[in-house]
């Protein structure tokens, strides 16, 4: 104990054990700090773990194939019959049945429709197309983001690291050569439907299949909740009835999201006939899952306006309506938005109840309104998560990402309202 | 209470006035198992044709019978998908709700692997074997009943090595689980000529002792997703998985089968039922929908085609393994019949 505490007026009583109290503060803030640091690293590591295996999905390989122009000519827009022979012609050796069969296994079920384009095109400019590029298969895609050198090269051949053959091996690695070989970004991965052939799945309809159900979510809970939260928080009486309710909403908010699945297929599909699969009813069932919350949320925010703001206009001659419309709602708002995004961001999310109500489905038409089958982003996830084909993993941590996106997007909005126009008081 | 009248009632509205007409679009429901093979051939047939692509539900073969015995209005699903034949009391349940003529499409068959990792010890199991290793009782030594204790494979046959006995295995819910079940278990039971006997004598007693997977650690229930059992087994070389033939098909670089009785898990095998735990693959129309529903018939057409389901057809490069061509023809040109008719 230094000489100047000793010294010092402070109580005997109040210097004793000051060092042991410092450091306990000290161990509280390293214990604080290292709780955090873990989920960060939690965090970190999901997302990397998930961005390496993910961002794959976002490229795509493209093969090209020189045309013969006495071919073109020969085809009469038949693109199948053109595919197939300039594939033939293209790749050494695919004469026999079998390698016929490999050749054509290097392109996507795509190509066809992408050189009916060209065909489409050439037709219309009067010009006539040197080349053609197309979609490789899901497997040659895998094999040429893992390198085609490490895989012809590879000790064990019988291991089956790739499903391809040492012909079809030969025939990319002399493709890429030739310089017939790119990799491009995978557009298609945003805006295609769902499909079973993983190089042309796409999240269109999963993130159309979102955004409507949101929006049928948002409109449904937020002008609900925040009615009923003005409703209980500034009119309704306070006595046992609405001491009841507010125990109700409460326990709704914690009730699993499953049981509102089941009540959506019992009300909304059994007892109104709406369309199963459809976003209308994936997104009133969300907004039943979200009314809980946005109720809960709202009251908050009007709570924390401070009782002067009331007196102050019904001290002017505002009517109640009047002082809680124009004074007391424009301030509680920001806090009240807040809370329907981070409402909407768990409802993004959701699983549990669209299965339910069959928008866990095979869905390959992206939806055009809220009546279409529709399906959404964890839905796809969950979908793509159980496919045998090595392929789909790829695009399935890619969909998380894209997951991952919207929600920080949409919780990041949320921190933005709040800091512009949250009021201190 | 009062705020779910309130968002129901304004659903209400919303809704008013939208049709519910979807007589345009096929729905189906049904097994996990067919199901990656039902959407292959929906997506084509939406691609090729200018019907709108069906929508494909994978509820399980159990759950799938529910929904498309519930009626026969345009609502209830078209078809359901099954990796077992239609049971008497699904029939019965359709029976009561007016679903009366229903329209059995066999596809072709899948094998059920016992597969490790590729680095892992190369496994060969009788069915027997299966039995003494996942059955809940087994016969004892003096031939009586008794708890099944063994805790490696050398306790179940003193050929195979003195591995912990670790099996990830899908939950009761499943198809494939109901097969492995009925197929292996059942014939590795069977074996023993006084269980054999006791099928005549108490049925329900055989099925319990056939039938039961044991409850402690040495079989694991895995969930349905099979490619978390592939990727598990990757990490646990000691482990052993149970699954469809199309997953390892596709994961053929990280896993390998086990084989059974002495016979390889192989495309050939299973397709000429030397291998033993292999069970056929359906789907089920509803007749009443064939005129209803529009493009029904041309799918069903689509699915049987040799394009799909023969045995070059684009199936089974997804792992489908193909009837052979006179049972094919046979039993098609029956569904064809009652298609167009």
């Amino acid at each position: 104990m230094t000489d100047q505490l000793k010294n010092s007026p402070l109580s005997a009583a109040s210097v004793e054990g000051l060092g042991r109290r410092y450091r306990a503060e000290k161990r509280y803030r390293f214990i604080g700090f290292a709780a955090v640091a873990a989920s960060l690293g939690f965090l970190a590591f999901l997302i990397i773990a998930i961005g390496f295996q993910g961002v794959g999905a976002f490229f795509k390989t493209d093969l090209r194939f020189d045309l013969d122009p006495a071919a073109v000519q020969d085809s009469g827009g038949d693109a199948f019959g053109l595919l197939r022979s300039t594939i033939r012609s293209n790749l050494e050796g695919a004469s026999s049945r079998r390698a016929k069969r490999q050749a054509y296994g290097l392109v996507s079920s795509e190509a066809e429709e992408q050189m009916q384009a060209l065909l489409d095109a050439a037709a219309e400019t009067n010009t006539n197309p040197q080349v053609v590029w197309v979609s490789a298969s899901a497997e040659v895609d895998l094999a040429v983001k893992a390198g085609i050198d490490a895989l012809i090269n590879a000790q064990d051949k019988d291991a089956g690291l790739t499903r391809l053959s040492d012909q079809q091996l030969r025939w990319i690695k002399t493709l890429e050569q030739n310089g017939a070989v790119r990799t491009r970004f995978n557009l298609g991965f945003l805006i295609n439907g769902d499909s079973r052939d993983a190089e042309r799945a796409g999240l269109g309809g999963a993130i159309m299949g979102s955004l409507f159900t949101l929006l049928i979510c948002l409109v449904l809970s937020f002008f609900v909740g925040v009615m009923a939260a003005i409703y209980l928080e500034e009119f309704a009486p306070k006595n046992k009835w609405t001491s009841f309710l507010e125990i109700n909403i409460n326990n709704l908010a914690s009730v699993p999201s499953i049981i509102f699945g089941l009540l959506g297929l019992a009300v909304f599909l059994n007892a109104f006939g709406l369309a199963r699969s459809s976003s209308l009813v994936g997104g009133m069932v969300l907004a039943l899952m979200t009314l809980p919350t946005i109720i809960i949320a709202s009251r908050v925010s009007l709570q924390a306006v401070p009782p002067s703001i009331r007196e102050a206009a019904l001290g002017l001659g505002a009517t109640r309506i009047q002082a809680i419309f124009h004074h007391v709602v424009p301030l509680a708002l920001p806090g009240m938005l807040t809370g329907a995004i981070l409402g909407m961001a768990r409802a993004l999310g959701e699983t549990a109840p669209l299965l339910m109500i069959g928008m866990v489905a095979f869905i390959a038409d992206p939806p055009s309104s809220v009546m279409d089958p529709a399906t959404a982003l964890p839905v796809q996830v969950f979908l793509w998560s159980d496919s045998p084909e090595r392929a789909f993993a790829e695009k399935t941590s890619g969909a998380i990402l894209v997951l991952i996106l919207f929600l920080i997007l949409m919780n990041s909005v949320a921190i933005l309202l709040r800091k512009k126009f949250e009021k201190k008081w | 209470m009062i705020l779910k009248l309130v968002t129901l009632g304004l659903a209400l509205s919303v809704t008013t006035g939208a049709s519910y007409a979807d007589e345009d679009q096929i729905r189906i429901v049904g097994s996990s198992t067919v199901y990656p093979f039902s959407t292959v051939v929906a997506e084509r047939f939406g691609r090729n044709t200018p019907y709108k692509t069906p929508i494909i539900e994978s509820t399980g073969t159990g759950g799938g019978f529910k929904l498309f015995c519930a009626g026969n209005g345009v609502n209830t699903p078209s078809v359901s998908n099954a990796s077992r034949a239609v049971k008497s009391s699904e029939v019965a349940l359709c029976a009561k709700n007016g679903v009366k003529d229903i329209i059995e499409v066999k596809v072709g068959y899948d094998g059920i692997v016992m597969a490790n990792a590729r680095n892992a010890f190369d496994y060969s199991f009788s069915t027997r074997d299966i039995f003494l290793a996942l059955a809940e009782q087994v016969p004892g030594p003096d031939g009586a009943l008794v708890k099944n204790t063994a805790r490696t494979w050398k306790d179940v046959n003193s050929a195979l090595p003195n591995t912990k006995i670790e099996v990830l295995g899908p939950p009761p819910t499943s198809g494939t689980r109901d097969a492995f079940v009925e197929l292996a278990m059942e014939s590795g039971c069977k074996t023993f000529p006084n269980i054999k006997a006791l099928k005549k004598t108490d049925k329900k007693a055989y099925k319990k002792i056939c039938h039961s997977i044991r409850e402690d650690h040495a079989f694991i229930e895995a969930g349905e997703n099979d490619n978390l059992i592939v990727q598990r087994l990757r990490a646990n070389p000691d482990a052993l998985g149970i699954f469809g033939f199309s997953f390892l098909d596709q994961n053929s670089d990280t896993v390998k089968a086990a084989k059974i009785n002495g016979v390889q898990a192989t495309f050939e095998n299973i397709s000429d039922g030397s291998y033993p735990i292999s069970r056929p693959l359906f789907f089920y129309v509803k007749a009443a929908h064939l005129n209803k529903v529009d493009g029904l018939g041309e799918f069903v057409a689509e699915f049987v085609s040799d394009k799909a389901t023969g045995e070059d057809g684009y199936l089974s490069e997804r792992g489908l393994i193909p009837m052979s061509s006179d049972e094919r023809h046979t039993l098609n040109s029956k569904v064809l019949d009652a298609v167009s008719k």
